[in-house]
């Protein structure tokens, strides 16, 4: 049995734990002296031990469309990414201003939109964004916060850079993942945490529970806080019951809330029992049926108007998808320059936007070239990754971009860092991204690291668990 | 505690100790039929699935009745919602819905069967060694309730829990004790001769009992004996009247009333107070004098009107939410923003 690492190729993209000449860089030392004396079948043990504690835990996603056995675990490598402290204080500043722009974006939209006014961001792109609701015009939400909770993605360029992907403002799923990585890389490598000094996570619970409470209607000291879930059958299910459980608050179904008399209650075996916050994981449309989709069965009928009267208070509000839409994210740096007069530490991938008649042009001679994506699709799904495109799809995108102009932005093909990854029987590099986990309530608190998605298909740059990503426990050091 | 939270919990506890109860039940007789002539085979597995309530499904399933069928569709078949299979995936999703309301043990003792019994481990255990295989589910039903017992809150839900626990064992041991009814004696067999003795001893262990009634006896298994240990007894858990006792105290933590208080303004409190009573005073002459049988079924008709009751009194304004999920199931597939 030989090194693991024996034949591993940094090649020529941003190497998380290689210098480009070969040699290790100097936080990941100890790492390697860890895991250079280790055999592949030590490697498979410690990996099934993991394998094994997440799937008795029921740390699984559901995959839809699929009768028999519908949970999987998350596919999990155990080689941690490592995060200097400098370089994590550095995406700290860059997060804490980012989502501060963004929140101070979402109050302007939704009262005098002086950022259109002055003529920074086109009116018509806000109007038409999917999520932008126009019912909440001139409305007051609790402590002037939208965005409570935010994941902003991050990745790195070929000389290490970290530049910002994209925003989740809704309800960006995946930190119960990050947390039990955690717990998973101490029990399987409990030594390789008394070498390193590594921020702990385990307090965002607690954070995320302050910031629910700081919300409250009336300024309620002792609230009742809940999270509404869709139900067992959503794919995030797991994280749900997850949050609500280190929480140790109720989590809730439609059908358990009911709105009366401009409040919510929960039917309890005591009779109904005020509800005070709703951290709720479903989408706006589905909310309440009196307001938006007639056909909800996830949501409370009256619950919106229970909102509006302040006797509710949710997380995040409603309307912060116009936030995460992908058009919308290409004004976030003048956002930053407009609102705090300041330059956006953390840089935006450069895009264009099929909205204005230059760019669009640039877009569809280029389409081989580019990473096409529509406003407001996830998971990896509704793009055009223009390199690996036939010719036949690529069509289909031209089109469907000259129909729908307000609808495409379009990237050139990051070449995304890449980390060691377990590959059968020793490590190959992967391409990796970071999801960090943005809370904003009295104060701003950023988890140490986040989520570290990995695409483990070779070669590939869709980190989504959906087209075969994995993740790695990330580690922000501390000294 | 949510409505729907303490259903659910009720039912966890159900299925769990359903699981229990058929993986001994099954168990049990199969080691009987060892010692049975095998032409009153059938007749004797019959009398299980009639107890059980399950024949009409059961010719459905089946073509014929023997030990291997009775087994199988006790055990393993995903159509009958009361096989071990079904049980444990129901007691699963159950818990899956209240994981927060429930230990970490709790949640991994339940997953952890149901990984096993899913994973095809289970036909190949069972093929290798019945006994081995019902006493994995006998153990893993076990070790749930003592988790339960040692690491969950013994608040309202867990008096939920215990509620559905107890009833579920009330009416499992009246069955069991059923099954004897059923039971004809082969043609010149002696009623209290070899064949019936080992007929009431099976079902003496069928309830874990036959130890527990030999230590209380200290002589030969008799069947108003049996009937009385396993109807009347007051200190044996898996007893009809320790498991009534059980849940209307339960009844009583949930609500808060006083047991001699006597109000009765929970209809599940007057029906579970007065079972206990008919119980406590009943004597074994007149349960034989009614008919055993005619007891029992009488007595199973009780148990299920207590659960009605209490689903009525804590749980009732669920059923419309319930069935306006069930017309638009699909709807909870919506994808979340990733």
């Amino acid at each position: 049995m030989g090194n693991l690492f024996q034949g591993y190729v940094p090649g020529t993209f941003f190497d998380e734990m290689f210098e480009p000449t070969g040699g290790v860089r100097p936080h990941y030392e100890k790492l390697l002296a860890r895991y250079t004396g280790m055999s592949s079948d030590e490697f498979h043990k410690k990996r099934d031990l993991a394998d094994n504690a997440f799937l008795t835990q029921g740390v699984t996603f559901t995959v839809y469309n699929d009768k028999e056995g519908t949970e999987r675990i998350f596919p999990f490598d155990l080689i941690p990414r490592i995060i200097p402290r400098a370089e994590w204080e550095h995406v700290e500043r860059g997060l804490s201003q980012r989502i501060t722009a963004l929140n101070l974006f979402m109050h302007d939209i939704y009262h005098h939109q002086k950022i259109v006014r002055d003529g920074i961001i086109p009116s018509e792109i806000i109007h038409s964004a999917a999520h932008f609701r126009p019912e909440f015009m001139g409305f007051d939400v609790p402590k002037d916060i939208y965005i409570h909770i935010c994941g902003s993605d991050l990745i790195r360029d070929q000389n290490g850079n970290y530049l910002v992907l994209e925003d989740n403002a809704r309800s960006p799923s995946g930190v119960s993942y990050l947390l039990e990585n955690r717990q998973a890389m101490k029990r399987v490598f409990p030594n390789l945490f008394s070498r390193y000094l590594v921020r702990p996570v385990d307090t965002y619970c607690l954070e995320l529970l302050d910031v629910l409470r700081y919300i409250a209607p009336h300024g309620n000291p002792d609230p009742t806080v809940v999270l509404l879930t869709p139900g067992i059958y959503n794919s995030a299910y797991f994280e749900h019951s997850f949050l609500a459980r280190t929480m140790g608050i109720e989590i809730v179904v439609g059908a358990d809330l009911v709105a009366q008399g401009g409040a919510v209650y929960m039917k309890t075996t005591r009779g109904l029992k005020r509800v005070d916050v709703i951290y709720r994981r479903i989408d706006d449309d589905f909310l309440d049926p009196q307001v938006f989709r007639p056909d909800s069965v996830l949501g409370v009928y009256g619950m919106v108007d229970a909102y509006r009267r302040g006797n509710v208070s949710l997380a995040n509000t409603i309307g912060t998808g116009v936030a995460d839409d992908k058009v919308t994210y290409y004004f976030v740096p003048e956002m930053i320059r407009y609102y705090l007069k300041q330059d956006p530490i953390l840089p935006n991938v450069e895009t264009y936007l099929s909205y204005f008649e230059s760019d669009r042009k640039y877009i569809c001679e280029n389409l081989d070239k580019l990473v096409v994506k529509s406003a407001n699709e996830s998971g990896g799904y509704g793009m055009l990754m223009g390199p690996q495109s036939t010719a036949e799809q690529r069509e289909t995108f031209r089109q469907a971009i000259e129909k729908n102009p307000r609808n495409y932005v379009a990237q050139p093909v990051v070449r995304l860092s890449r980390s060691p990854s377990f590959c059968e029987d020793h490590f190959e590099g992967r391409h990796i991204d970071l999801r960090p986990y943005i809370l904003y309530g009295e104060k701003i608190t950023i988890i140490p690291g986040g989520l570290t998605r990995v695409a483990l298909r070779k070669g590939s740059l869709v980190v989504n668990s959906s087209q075969g990503g994995g993740s790695k426990d990330t580690w922000v050091l501390n000294d | 505690m949510l409505s729907r939270v303490a259903d659910a919990l009720f039912w966890l506890s159900r299925y769990t100790e359903r699981a229990e109860n058929n993986a001994r039940m099954m168990d049990v007789n199969l080691q009987l039929m060892l010692d049975v002539h095998p032409l009153a085979n059938s007749q004797h597995w019959e009398s299980i699935i009639f107890t059980l309530e399950d024949t009409k499904l059961f010719k459905k399933l089946y073509p014929a009745i023997g030990g291997d069928s009775v087994v199988d569709f006790v055990t393993f078949e995903r159509k009958n919602p009361n096989s071990i299979y079904s049980c444990i995936a129901t007691a699963r999703e159950n818990a899956r819905t209240v994981r927060e309301q429930i230990s970490v043990e709790m949640w991994e003792q339940i997953n952890r069967m149901y990984l096993f019994f899913f994973s095809g481990a289970a036909k190949g255990m069972y093929k290798n060694s019945t006994y081995e295989f019902f006493k994995w589910i006998l153990e893993g039903s076990q070790l749930f309730q003592g988790v339960t017992d040692a690491t969950m809150a013994h608040d309202e839900g867990w008096e939920f829990i215990r509620l559905g626990m107890f009833l579920e064992r009330a009416d499992r041991t009246s069955r069991i004790l059923d099954i004897k009814y059923h039971i004809l004696l082969p043609s010149g067999e002696q009623i209290g001769g070899n064949v019936d003795t080992i007929q009431w001893m099976a079902v003496l262990k069928s309830c874990s009992a036959l130890e527990p009634y030999r230590k209380h006896y200290r002589g030969q298994v008799v069947p108003w004996k049996v009937v009385e240990f396993l109807v009347k007894n007051q200190t044996f858990p898996r007893s009809i009247v320790f498991c009534v006792d059980s849940l209307d105290y339960s009844i009583h933590e949930i609500t808060g009333v006083d047991r001699g208080d006597f109000q009765f303004k929970v209809e599940a409190e007057r029906l579970s107070g007065r079972l206990l009573a008919d119980l406590s005073f009943v004597t074994i002459d007149e349960i034989f004098r009614t008919g055993l049988h005619e007891y029992l079924d009488r007595m199973q008709g009780r148990l299920i009107e207590i659960s009605k009751a209490i689903y009525k009194e804590f749980c009732e304004w669920l059923d419309e939410a319930d069935k306006k999920q069930e017309e638009n199931e699909p709807e909870q597939l919506q994808e979340q923003s990733s």
